[in-house]
């Protein structure tokens, strides 16, 4: 009991600023939230085995009671407002002090916060009853349910901390887990290595983090505070000097961007697949990479302040998200593994946010990352929902038709990619427009105000959308539409079972997760609603801003908002639809039409990429030659009977219109591969193994003074620390 | 006292320490080289404490560091006597100018 | 030269009617002179047992120097920790690994001139680096510092590093048994 006497307390913060330490009960203990998955990862690590459904309950329990805590955090936080607006709630105690530095340890609860909390108690609860079925008879159950438990609560930790050494044990906290959920299945070579890979790109950023906290700590306001209230009151304030907010925000950057997958670090994404599939939609959709997210939005003064570039109006985090946007949609194109494809669609969405946090767009990038978590979890479990049946990830191989085997399914996985790719009126369509609308780069048909006009990021944003729709109309057509091309003779799979039979629909332990989604993915949208337009009543719109944003708070820079625009609105959905439907009549019509009459297994071949592969291709021109042999004389037969006006229409429409839409999905196709070869596999690649081929060159010439005799070296050793000495004391004392 | 007499003791000490460490073979006898090495420092540290004292005696720091140091000491002997053991155990000798196993 | 002017004062000082010519500065002169010929046969001797007899000496001496300075709690320890367990733990060591019984003639002939170049020019950069920097800098010692300040300072202000170096010596203990047990 002591914790709590101490809790009830501590300091209080300073009054007049906008945090308290008395509120609602609900709010004041924020912190069972993290803690009760916290016990249960305990209780299952030592109980679990002996108990009747093997830890899950307790995992389940645990955070099912975290979700109810979380939503009356919620309804608290509603009310939790006076006069000024809402204040937020801060509570912390000493953990230690060491000379005359005191770190704290508490919660920090504000409508970013509460949000949080809301998103990741309830995707992981349905994560864990989802993983009930989906790993029901693997051998290490009680351990995944564990790890599970615990990264949640690793995660609720992060996001309640009140000051920035706690934000960083929950930051590796969560690294942790992921670590070792990825390599669930560490026995095959690619799983643990895959684990490895997402466990030392996030060492390099985690770098970073760690340089960074300690270039907050000494910059703010010669505070030497950990406390991320202070740090961002004393840098609205003006306390803190531009050089060390660019040293904090850039060290900063580097963990977002290894943690959130930004360009450049993202490559252990795509591989962290191969985990179990609810934890793939645990880390892309609740934990993980939003990490980086919400620490920028957490420490949005550091990031808006330092992340400027000289005074210009180009913010260097706008620009990386704008790259990674864009990149991260091109490469979904070439994906034929299901969840390599929304892995690649997390980092384009990542890519969003962090775009819209640069560009000032605080509440759109908050909002796009909830709705986000809701439609993606869906996604995800739904393509874990139709792996399960057919016991493997590739769409080529194994997928196509499924509709008619698991028609649930689609339908919630419809829903989701609808709502990814923006269409109205589903979740991704609202928050999706509000980030558009923030870029400020609507400026052609009227201002919308915002921190300054970004027409480029505007562009790339708009171009993201379009390649959205479309690479999710591929991945519906292979995995849902065409023939069923699994079932064949393929060996094992991640589970060990022998293929069997036709696919069929998943059970309710996994449907019901995906219907509950699916509605989010729905109904998430209209909790921010843009104003002024009269559609509705006033106070039904931006609620989700109103709630979450701290704005007027002494710790929350002073950013201008854009006004929502009609026009900018029906564009962007002009824009989405159309990269659908170029990629609807490319994959329904052409391919479908290619295979059927081809009678070609999809492997390899009409996805436009056969072109690029020459053995393939030689393959491919055969069949097609001999369609279109066929087709040449029903062309000439047609043409001399229907006469020339039918020609011309038929011309026209095989010429123009059916080569349009062939050429725009084919570069589409193309430009992801090369930027899969290009970039991906070339520059980035090419540069590690560049710097490691001039280390071992390094290291073959310097082998020589490698005697082995420990003595030598050691020799060397006191003779350069001599001649140092020496150099430092001719320099600076003779 | 002046505090370079303490000072240049305790650097004699370490410099012969350092040429035990280099010239010696006997494994035994540069672990014993390293204790000159750190008992030279804490000559150093201890020498420091007594010209930093104020009237009170109140400032100990560098006597708290010697006693660290001379703990440290005492558990680097235990592991590095262990592993001269072993050495000597699958070599039959603790002749270091023999182990050459990081040879490039 | 300040390094010049420093020496002449120093002589100076030492000189029978120099302010550096009191009793401590006899025994330290003395201890120190027999501190370095001990050392020095720690690192030049044949014998692996008389080179741990020569450490006990050089120890004893450590902890007369730390009585001169005025600590004594910390020359106690010296006696207790270093003349009383390491030393024996060294002659354990020699016992175990039969060095001791015939002289160690492998006093590497090669290195000697290596590590004698080392030593020295360590020793000259550090001689000047200290005369320059602390030219005739006195220690006044009143009273020895007690024990209660030293333990007070432990357990108070330098409590983190405590609890780590006694977790620094249990990890030692357990390495040191796992990395000497026959298996």
């Amino acid at each position: 009991m002591s914790f709590l006497v101490a809790l009830a307390e501590s300091d209080s913060v300073p009054t007049g600023s906008t945090v308290t330490d008395s509120a609602n009960w609900f709010l004041e203990y924020a912190w069972l939230v993290p803690l009760l998955p916290a016990l249960s990862f305990v209780g299952i690590l030592f109980f679990g085995k002996r108990m009747r459904y093997k830890g899950a309950e307790l995992g389940i329990a645990a955070v099912a009671l975290s979700f109810l805590l979380a939503v009356c955090a919620g309804f608290a936080w509603l009310a939790h407002h006076d006069d000024g607006g809402y204040v937020a709630v801060q509570k912390s105690t000493q953990w230690l002090q060491s000379g005359s530095v005191e770190f704290g340890a508490g919660i920090l609860v504000d409508g970013l916060s509460v949000m949080m909390l809301l998103v990741v108690t309830i995707v992981s609860l349905l994560v864990h009853v989802y993983s009930t079925d989906y790993v029901g008879d693997d051998k290490r159950y009680t351990h995944f349910f564990a790890f599970l438990s615990l990264f949640t609560a690793a995660m609720l930790f992060f996001v309640l901390s009140d000051n920035i050494l706690q934000m960083l044990v929950g930051w590796e906290l969560v690294g942790v887990c992921s670590f070792v959920l990825i390599g669930h299945w560490w026995e095959e070579k690619p799983n643990s290595d895959a684990a490895l890979k997402a466990f030392l790109t996030n060492r390099v950023g985690d770098v970073g983090l760690i340089i960074g906290t300690i270039a907050l700590f000494f910059a703010a306001g010669g505070g030497r505070t950990f406390d991320t209230v202070k740090i961002n009151e004393a840098i609205v304030g003006g306390d803190v000097s531009q050089a060390a907010l660019v040293v904090a925000s850039v060290c900063l950057m580097a963990a977002v961007m290894s943690k959130s997958g930004q360009f450049i670090l993202h490559t252990w994404l795509p591989d962290a697949m191969a985990g179990p599939t609810p934890v793939s939609a645990l880390i892309h959709a609740a934990t993980m990479v939003v990490a980086g997210v919400f620490m920028i939005a957490r420490l949005y003064p550091v990031f808006f302040e330092g992340m400027q570039i000289g005074g210009s109006s180009i913010n260097l985090m706008a620009t990386i998200g704008a790259i990674t946007l864009v990149f991260g949609g091109l490469l979904a194109f070439v994906q034929d593994d299901i969840k390599k494809v929304l892995a690649y669609s997390t980092v384009s969405q990542l890519g969003y946010m962090v775009m819209a946090l640069g560009v000032g767009a605080w509440t759109a990038a908050v909002f796009h990352l909830f709705t986000h978590a809701f439609f993606k979890a869906n996604l995800f479990l739904g393509s874990g929902s139709v792996a399960h049946a057919v016991h493997s990830f590739d769409m080529k191989k194994d997928m196509g038709g499924m509709r008619k085997f698991m028609p649930k399914t689609y339908v919630t996985f419809i829903i989701g990619s609808l709502a990814l790719a923006g269409l109205f009126p589903l979740a991704g369509f609202w928050s999706k427009d509000e980030i558009l609308v923030g870029t400020g780069g609507w400026g052609l048909f009227g201002d919308t105000g915002g921190n300054g006009a970004y027409t480029f990021h505007l562009l790339m944003g708009m171009f993201g959308a379009a390649l959205t729709a479309a690479y999710m109309t591929r991945c519906v057509y292979l995995t849902f539409h065409g023939e069923y091309r699994g079932g064949h003779d393929h060996a094992h799979d991640e589970h060990g079972h022998e293929a069997h039979g036709d696919p069929h629909e998943s059970g309710p332990r996994i449907l019901v997760p995906l219907y509950i989604l699916s509605g989010l993915a729905i109904v998430a949208g209209f909790a921010n609603l843009p104003g002024g337009f009269q559609l509705v009543p006033d106070s039904w719109t931006e609620r989700f801003g109103h709630y979450v944003e701290p704005v007027g708070s002494s710790y929350f820079p002073k950013i201008a908002h854009a006004t929502p625009s009609w026009s900018l609105a029906v564009v962007a959905s002009v824009v989405a639809l159309g990269g659908a439907v170029v990629a609807a009549y490319y994959y329904f019509v052409k391919v479908d039409r290619l295979s059927k009459e081809t009678e070609a297994s999809l492997t390899g071949l009409p996805d436009g990429l056969s072109k690029s592969n020459r053995l393939a291709g030689a393959g491919h021109r055969v069949l097609v030659n001999k369609y279109y042999l066929d087709h040449f004389y029903e062309r000439v037969i047609v043409a001399f009977t229907k006469g020339p006006l039918a020609r011309a229409a038929y011309w026209v429409n095989q010429n123009v219109i059916d080569r349009t839409v062939d050429k725009a999905g084919e570069t589409a196709v193309l430009a992801g591969r090369h930027v899969y070869d290009i970039v991906d596999q070339s520059v980035i690649d090419g540069f590690v193994d560049g710097s490691g081929r001039v280390s071992d060159a390094t290291g073959e010439e310097l082998r020589h003074i490698n005697s082995g005799k420990v003595q030598n070296y050691a020799a060397i050793l006191f003779a350069m620390a001599a001649v140092l000495a020496g150099a430092f004391l001719i320099i600076f004392a003779l | 006292m002046l505090l370079n007499q303490f000072l240049l003791l305790s650097a004699v000490l370490f410099c012969i320490g350092v040429y035990g460490v280099l010239a010696r073979k006997n494994g035994v006898l540069v672990l014993m080289s390293i204790e000159l090495i750190l008992n030279a420092v804490n000559i150093n540290l201890v020498a420091f404490a007594a010209l930093n004292t104020d009237a009170l005696n109140t400032d100990v720091s560098g006597d708290v560091f010697a006693l660290f140091t001379i703990a440290v000491a005492a558990a680097e002997v235990g592991i590095g006597l262990a592993i001269v053991l072993l050495i000597y155990r699958n070599r039959r000798s603790i002749d270091l100018s023999e182990i050459d196993l990081m040879k490039g | 030269m300040s390094l010049l002017a420093a020496l002449a004062a120093l002589s100076a000082a030492l000189s029978p009617d120099g302010d550096l010519y009191v009793a401590q500065n006899v025994f330290f002169a003395v201890i120190a002179v027999t501190m370095i010929f001990s050392a020095l046969r720690v690192v030049t001797t044949s014998n692996v047992v008389h080179a741990a007899l020569w450490l006990v000496v050089v120890l004893a001496g450590a902890a007369a120097q730390f009585i001169l300075l005025g600590s004594e709690f910390v020359a106690v320890t010296q006696v207790l920790v270093y003349i009383g367990a390491v030393v024996v733990l060294f002659l354990f060591g020699v016992m175990l690994t039969r060095a001791s019984l015939g002289d160690d003639e492998s006093v590497g002939e090669e290195k000697r001139g290596m590590a004698a170049v080392v030593g020295v020019l360590l020793f000259s950069v550090m001689a000047i680096a200290l005369i320059d920097s602390f030219e005739a800098d006195r220690l006044v010692i009143d009273e020895p510092r007690s024990v209660s300040t030293v333990s007070d300072a432990i357990f108070s202000q330098y409590i983190v590093a405590f609890e780590a170096v006694s977790v620094l010596l249990l990890a030692a203990l357990i390495g040191a048994i796992v990395v000497a047990r026959k298996d």
